[in-house]
């Protein structure tokens, strides 16, 4: 059986999580094999291990976060090139798609993104146009190359054998052309992040404010899920640019979105309706997102918010 | 200095989109068609970095596009903003293309046209990919500053901030260069009257696939690296249980999140 490359999404030492879910998605499409690239510990190759891995391609080295995508794209040819894989699988994250994109371009490969599933053959899953469409597509030239979402598949934890081999990556200067000279954290600390979490809770214009938020992100930290916002809620200035879900913003795929305040343009629904289960609170009964719910609360989010908050918290005890 | 500022003509995404069950591909005469919304922030963009730099002569700004006959109007509406000039690729065999014929085709445009910047939206609101400009920065070999929040240019070095999971990445690179750019980088500009007028005398130069040297085989749908094999409606979503708020309104809310296990 061939090899499935995996593109490890890592950071601050940690493994995260949509890489267990394309290796658990590897299994089934043939040998997994996940490519570490940057800062790799042996704990990260142990945990990949764990994930499933059964080989680990590691291009190891501080130059790779250094310079905009393009050394990662090198590292990720040569492990294709080491390992004459059958297929390549990259989270569908805005990283993610790009080195799947210029790998895409130098090695003469057909590329899909946006994959909610992949079945034998390497056909993909596409949900389109504000989810009302399923496509299924496949690639036609070279290995075909895969940009899957996060919450697509569940991980189930099953060690690989674990080979490491270590990839000797040639960064040529064109890959040093977009130099990164600083990185500026604006992340609210403590909470997942939000195209990878399981819950997402999300506000819109109608929180009102930006300390109205504060009942937001009290059930988002009671559910130990993310904040999302709708493109109202950040265009506001209530909320940060980066957690704006939608065609303009983030697309998520959780298991839970709780949308907050928000009538459900369907600009909004574009990043959000893949969600397995949708919960609203809208004190409009009309408001369109009513018609995508699997469980509805009428009524004004300043009310209803801090009373779920609170049984939450005191059923989970 | 020169700019050119890639656009793409999009289906107005407030228009219900489809599939043309004939060929697979996006239904285009199905819905009205507008500028994707965030190439107007590119070209707002390069606009701004023009008056910056002293205006048309010393830092003119052409619009491209590639797509057919009807594209034309999204290069117009960048002339109606400000931008000097246009260039439309347009030939039969573009249609179907995917991202990466595409890219190929920008890649020719942009080499012939030689700018110093290359201006884009980061994403296209009808294919989503966010993918086409990777594409072409890996093609033209230019540096990859891609979704761009704030762009500065000095001495021949352009930074930009390029917004990240957890905020931004400062980024810098020598000129010629490519950028795409997020919605919060600016406010585009409306056409003013006068811009509408001025715009109907600027150029557009039409070029074929044949006049760019790309094989016409290499795009299209004949030439797409990936076919989409099959489609259907997704199913509608069980209509689900809503309740009205009379003081319990958050209790019961928890109560189905109980039922289905989240907490
Ligand atoms: C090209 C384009 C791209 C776009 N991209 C995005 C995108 O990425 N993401 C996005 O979200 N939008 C996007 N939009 C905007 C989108 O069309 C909507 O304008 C936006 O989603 C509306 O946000 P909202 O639901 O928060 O606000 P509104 O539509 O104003 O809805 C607010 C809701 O809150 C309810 N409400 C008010 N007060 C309360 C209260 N106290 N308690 C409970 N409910 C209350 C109201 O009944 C109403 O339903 C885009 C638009 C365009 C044209
Ligand atoms: N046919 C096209 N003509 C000109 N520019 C395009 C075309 N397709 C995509 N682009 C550019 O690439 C960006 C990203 O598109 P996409 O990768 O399709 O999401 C757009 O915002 C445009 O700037």
């Amino acid at each position: 059986m061939s090899e499935v490359l995996v593109l490890v999404e890592h950071a601050d030492g940690d493994v995260k999580k949509v890489t267990f879910e394309l290796l658990t998605l590897a299994r089934s499409l043939g040998e997994p094999a996940a490519v570490a690239i940057g800062d790799v510990s042996d704990d990260l190759v142990a945990s990949l291990t764990a994930g499933g891995a059964d080989t680990v391609y590691v291009a190891a080295g501080p130059e790779f976060g250094q310079h905009v995508v393009a050394p990662k794209v090198s590292a990720l040819q040569s492990a294709l090139a080491a390992s004459s894989a059958s297929g390549v699988l990259v989270p569908a994250t805005a990283e993610g798609k790009e080195i799947a994109a210029r790998l895409a371009v130098r090695t003469g490969s057909g590329l899909i993104t946006d994959a909610v599933g992949v079945s034998a053959g390497f056909v993909a899953e596409q949900s389109v146009f504000g989810g009302s469409t399923l496509v299924q597509s496949a690639v036609t030239t070279g290995t075909p190359i895969i940009a899957v979402r996060p919450n697509s598949v569940a991980a189930e934890a099953n060690a690989g054998a674990g080979r490491r081999v270590d990839l000797d990556v040639t960064i040529t200067d064109a890959d040093r052309a977009a130099k990164v000279t600083e990185r500026v954290a604006q992340e609210k600390a403590g909470r997942p992040e939000l195209t990878e979490a399981a819950i997402v809770v999300s506000g819109g214009r109608g929180v009102g404010s930006p300390e109205g938020f504060a009942v937001v992100e009290s059930l988002a930290d009671a559910l130990g899920a993310a904040v999302g916002a709708s493109r109202a809620a950040t265009d506001a200035g209530w909320y940060p640019h980066q957690f704006q879900v939608g065609q303009t913003g983030k697309t998520v795929s959780p298991q839970l979105y709780i949308a907050n305040g928000i009538s459900g343009a369907i600009q909004h629904r574009a990043g959000m309706q893949t969600s397995k289960t949708i919960v609203a609170v809208n004190k409009d009964a009309e408001a369109p997102i009513f018609d995508l719910v699997d469980f509805g609360v009428v009524g004004d989010l300043h009310v209803v918010l801090p009373q779920l908050t609170d049984e939450v918290t005191r059923r989970k005890g | 200095m020169k700019i050119v500022v890639c656009v793409k003509q999009v289906p107005d995404s407030w228009a219900e989109k489809k599939l043309n069950p004939a060929d697979n591909t996006l239904d285009r005469d199905a819905a009205d068609a507008v500028v994707n919304e965030l190439d107007e922030y590119a070209i707002e963009e390069a606009l701004q970095i023009q008056e910056r730099m002293g205006g048309s002569d010393e830092c003119p700004v052409t619009v491209l596009t590639v797509g057919p006959d009807k594209a034309i109007e999204s290069v117009r509406k960048g002339l109606q903003m400000g931008a000097n000039d246009g260039v439309h690729v347009v030939d039969d065999a573009l249609h179907g293309s995917d991202a990466l014929a595409t890219s190929a085709v920008l890649a020719a445009a942009i080499d012939r046209l030689a700018p110093d910047l290359v201006l884009m939206g980061s994403e296209s609101t009808d294919a989503r990919m966010s993918v086409v400009p990777a594409m072409l920065a890996e093609r033209t070999g230019r540096p990859q500053l891609t979704f761009a929040g704030k762009v500065d240019i000095a001495d021949g070095v352009i930074t930009v901030q390029r917004a990240t999971d957890y905020g931004y990445d400062v980024v810098e690179a020598a000129l010629p260069a490519l950028v795409s750019v997020v919605e919060k980088i600016n406010e585009p500009r409306y056409p003013s009257f006068k811009g509408i007028m001025a715009a109907k005398k600027k150029p557009v130069e039409t070029l074929t696939l044949a006049d760019l040297g790309v094989e016409p085989t290499a795009v299209g749908l004949s030439g797409a690296w990936s076919s989409v094999q099959e489609f259907a409606a997704r199913p509608p979503r069980a209509a689900g249980t809503v309740v009205t708020d009379e003081g319990d309104g958050g209790t019961k809310a928890a109560e189905f999140l109980a039922a289905e296990k989240f907490i």
